[in-house]
């Protein structure tokens, strides 16, 4: 077992955004959090790395509690891939090579260029290396971010919503690069999504939440349109199309 | 996938050693800069005379005076702010988010503008004489200085407990600071509007950067600060890069995001604060030096930091120079120049885009 939450609370102003959630993701596998707008994805996403402390719970990455570690030994365990990235007149190859930083103690060494030379070319991106990242596409961007989280060796990555305002093409790209990786090495995914098609293709296992807290947590051959309508307030049927599901709202 | 494959990609290092190359450049026009600053002014002295009195060979003794006491400490001086002030402006840039960040962005020239006038008007420090050829001398300008930097550090300080209560961010630093700013000008205005004409020439006065102001002693004590200054901003050179890429994925690799801005804050502000404090009001050089440098060799802090301390350092220094030698013998303070000779060479680097 790789990434062990358990029973996390964050508190808002005495309010509980989220409230008792635990679950379990293993090495190789990636999986999904679904569910409408302000249910506290982001916020459980931000909860586990630390970039904000839980009331209550335990986060644990092969059984070592990351809210005992400081923020810079967290980024050596856990990747972070945020739903927007700020542009600057960075290269491509110098905005992944930040991806390094937990690692670095004063200047990027040879094996740090060398990683994220292949992380570029395993993402098609070397022709793009020398670009300044503000000259590059969402889609572009998006990759760039991945392969940061990616060259930042780390056991567990997590990413909010990897795929919004990304065309359909870069969706199906951008997944794909996140399953392989996730298969090929020894870390584990956990990605907030709203495309629940996207959701039932390329993630494991998918935890829907409601009201702050998990309502079902499922292998995604599992999910029943019993689970989707209770939580999204929509009555769906699910299809199989060219051994594909697919969510067909009926309402 | 297997990472550990990878090559070290030619076209990168080239690349790099390019920008290492413009910083190499920029040190050689400073040297050159240097001799050439030393050698002009009033009393002319041939550029091979200045090298030999600087590596310690015979010259005329009073080309030795000359060069050892006035010349060399202007010019040093000119290097050493110029420095300081270029090398905070490319941080608080970076801290703030915000391209019109600048040493003075916090506020701090208005808090200094109003402690010489304070100093001047309330404490009396201010009946200046003028000494023939040069300029106007403050009676107590040890005083005037020391009033000047403590409030410059009451402006830092009311910043920084702000941002202590409403928390380090990019937007209520800024802010604050232009609250703090329009405070102290105000205070300013107050002041003057019931002082004597003897000494609002003083404040005046006092408020005209001029990098001839400091001596061996000051310019010791300015160095060390800003040696430490640029040491900690290259230290935290990968967390600026970090800031730059947004907030949320600097604190997934692991940088103290707040804790980076109020420190590179309070850094950016001490120098600032020194550096007014014994020359007066510089401006134009923490705010366009960065962004000269940006425009040649890119955002990263890897060499932007480098980069702009000497941009600041070259474009103070013949700045100095041109001012001493415009209307000689008469010397113009430095602060009058910075801008002119600033301002066209950033409005060509801006219409021209910039090149990777």
């Amino acid at each position: 077992m790789m990434l062990d939450v358990n029973g996390v609370v964050f508190r808002y102003q005495s309010r509980d955004v989220i409230r008792d959630i635990g679950f379990r993701v293993s090495q190789h596998e990636v999986l999904a959090i679904l569910g409408p707008n302000g249910v506290g994805k982001t916020t459980l996403l931000k909860c586990m790395n630390g970039i904000l402390r839980p009331k209550a719970g335990t986060v644990l990455v092969d059984t070592e509690d990351i809210m005992r570690l400081g923020q810079p030994e967290i980024a050596k365990k856990i990747g972070y891939v945020p739903q927007r990235c700020e542009t600057g007149r960075l290269t491509a190859f110098d905005a992944v090579l930040l991806g390094r930083k937990p690692h670095i103690t004063w200047n990027a060494s040879d094996h740090d260029i060398r990683l994220v030379e292949a992380a570029l070319r395993r993402f098609d991106m070397e022709a793009l290396s020398l670009r300044y990242i503000d000259e590059l596409s969402g889609g572009e961007l998006q990759k760039v971010s991945i392969a940061r989280a990616v060259v930042q060796e780390p056991r567990v990555m997590l990413l909010d919503e990897p795929t919004s305002s990304l065309d359909l093409r870069n969706q199906m790209e951008i997944l794909r690069l996140i399953r392989e990786v996730v298969r090929g090495h020894p870390v584990s995914a956990v990605m907030t999504m709203h495309d629940l098609n996207l959701a039932l293709r390329f993630a494991d296992t998918c935890i829907f939440l409601k009201n702050g807290t998990i309502y079902a947590a499922k292998s995604r051959d599992d999910v029943t349109p019993a689970d989707i309508e209770e939580v999204y307030g929509v009555p769906v049927s699910i299809e199989t199309f060219h051994g594909h599901p697919v969510v067909v709202p009926s309402g | 996938m297997h990472l550990a494959d990878g090559e070290i990609p030619k076209a990168y290092r080239e690349y790099t050693a390019r920008k290492i190359s413009w910083c190499i450049a920029g040190m050689l026009l400073l040297l050159l800069l240097l001799v050439v600053s030393i050698s002009v002014g009033a009393c002319r002295i041939p550029v091979d005379d200045v090298v030999r009195a600087l590596v310690g060979f015979e010259t005329l003794p009073q080309w030795q005076v000359i060069v050892w006491n006035i010349r060399l400490p202007q010019a040093l001086t000119a290097v050493v702010a110029g420095a300081g002030l270029a090398v905070s402006g490319a941080a608080m840039q970076s801290i703030l988010r915000n391209p019109l960040g600048s040493p003075f962005t916090l506020g701090i020239s208005h808090a200094a503008a109003f402690g010489a006038a304070f100093s001047v008007i309330v404490l009396g420090t201010g009946t200046m004489h003028s000494t023939g050829a040069d300029a106007v001398v403050l009676d107590n300008p040890y005083i005037t200085t020391i009033v000047a930097f403590l409030f410059c550090m009451i402006a830092t300080g009311i910043i920084l407990l702000i941002a202590n209560i409403r928390g380090a961010s990019p937007e209520v630093m800024v802010l604050a600071g232009v609250a703090i700013g329009s405070l102290f000008t105000a205070g300013t205005m107050f002041l003057q509007y019931f002082a004597d004409d003897v000494q609002l020439a003083a404040v005046v006065f006092w408020t005209f950067g001029d990098v001839g102001r400091a001596d061996w002693s000051e310019l010791g004590l300015l160095s060390v600060v800003t040696l430490a200054a640029i040491l900690y901003f290259t230290c935290h050179r990968w967390n600026y890069n970090a800031i730059d890429a947004g907030d949320e994925t600097a604190k997934g690799l692991g940088v103290r995001v707040e804790r980076v801005r109020l420190f590179g804050m309070l850094v950016a502000s001490l120098i600032t604060a020194i550096t007014i404090a014994f020359l007066g009001i510089i401006g134009f050089v923490g705010l366009v030096c960065p962004h000269m440098v940006r425009r040649v060799i890119g955002d990263d802090h890897r060499f932007l930091i480098p980069g702009s301390c000497i941009a600041g350092g070259v474009l103070l220094l013949a700045s100095d120079t041109a001012a001493r030698l415009m209307l000689a013998p008469h010397i113009l303070p430095v602060a009058i120049l910075t801008a002119f000779l600033g301002a066209p060479v950033f409005i060509w680097l801006l219409l021209r885009g910039y090149r990777r």
